[in-house]
């Protein structure tokens, strides 16, 4: 575990190009849909105890809409789009026209959300698999509405086994006025760092 | 007058006690699972977020035995024993454990949750201390929080809204 504490500022800035290209095929592709311009953020590239990446989406009780998906194949990791719930209206009545009323997302709109973040997510994916030639196959996505801890929980499984820590890949989009913010977070299972850096090419020893 | 209440903060893969008066908390439980052992007598509590079924599975060089069923409730039965509670009173609660996200995946890592509930009542039989409540399982997370004067475990979630036990 320790070998992430030192991974130099190449490497760190090699996993920031990573988050750059899966989110900004993302922005591209949420720009099409919306035909609006999408903003991004640079990516951060950090490793941080659990509790902390949970603060970045407003605390470990703070309501968030997120759509899950496993990354399995070469480099098996942990995918999170992440939404509030007003950016998901917001969303939602650009997208498909619909108005949601106060109170909880019918099946509709979740199913809906599900599938933007579907193909965000996909996006994202494809277009690092296509840089790094690695196979990277999403499962079938999974939304939930919920505190932001008990569904990031999930994502920390992989590396709570070696740790407290996990490294996180953050990039954030938002659409001009910024009504639309999204979070995109790749939790790389601890193994796949190894195959990410040896597939482009950046040398394995521990420098 | 209104006395200030303590408040004792447990994070993910963590474990506290609290004496007296005040409440104990952990925030956002999904496949995680907090228990709680409390001794009425001394109202003495103790909770743990934990995060995995077994230590067995850990590769973590120096262990963190807060995060794992098997050890983390051991290690907080001692805590309250060494300042002074009594095996026959103490008493457990438990809340979580759900399974956040509804999907036929890969293996074990999906059923994590029921595995955390299954772990941890495993480990409280062997101590010997009586569950006298549980709220597990389910698709949604949980917040909990024990008051140290009462040993009645609030927990609050974002669909059922507040439930005690």
């Amino acid at each position: 575990m320790d070998v992430f504490k030192y991974f130099k500022e190449f490497k760190m800035d090699v996993l920031k190009e990573v988050g750059n290209i899966g989110a900004g095929n993302a922005a591209t592709a949420l720009s099409r849909l919306l035909n609006k311009p999408v903003d991004m953020a640079v990516p951060k590239v950090q490793l941080l105890p659990f509790e902390e990446i949970s603060e970045k989406v407003g605390g470990a009780e703070q309501v968030v809409i997120a759509i899950f998906l496993r990354v399995e194949g070469d480099a098996p990791g942990n995918l999170f789009f992440i939404l509030s719930p007003d950016a998901a209206k917001s969303l939602l009545k650009r997208l498909a026209g619909i108005h949601v009323e106060e109170g909880d997302f019918n099946e509709m709109e979740q199913s809906a959300l599900s599938e933007i973040g579907n193909i965000l997510a996909g996006s994202y994916l494809s277009s690092l698999a296509d840089f790094t030639k690695l196979s990277m196959s999403p499962t079938v996505p999974s939304l939930a509405m919920d505190m932001a801890g008990a569904i990031l929980g999930y994502g920390f499984l992989q590396f709570g086994q070696m740790g407290d820590d996990a490294l996180l890949i953050d990039t954030t989009f938002l659409e001009g006025d910024q009504e639309v913010e999204g979070q995109f977070f790749l939790i790389p299972d601890p193994e796949s760092f190894a195959k990410i850096f040896q597939a482009l090419g950046v040398p394995l020893e521990n420098d | 007058m209104i006395e200030e209440q303590s408040i004792v903060k447990v994070g993910m893969a963590d474990l506290n006690i609290i004496r007296h008066s005040g409440v104990i908390r952990t925030l956002g439980l999904g496949s995680c699972v907090g228990v709680t052992l409390y001794d009425p007598e001394l109202k003495l509590a103790g909770m743990a977020h934990i995060m995995l079924p077994s230590s067995e599975i850990a590769r973590e060089g120096q262990l963190n035995i807060a995060k794992y069923a098997d050890t983390a409730l051991p290690a907080l039965m001692d805590k309250l024993l060494a300042l002074g509670a009594s095996p026959s009173r103490i008493v457990a609660k438990m809340a979580g454990g759900s399974q956040m996200f509804a999907f036929a995946g890969s293996g074990d890592t999906m059923r994590i949750g029921p595995r955390n509930v299954e772990s941890s009542k495993l480990i409280l039989m062997e101590l010997r201390v009586p569950l006298l409540a549980e709220d597990t399982g389910g698709n949604y997370g949980r917040t909990i929080e024990l008051d140290c004067s009462t040993g009645i475990l609030s927990i609050r979630s974002v669909l059922m809204g507040v439930k005690e036990m």
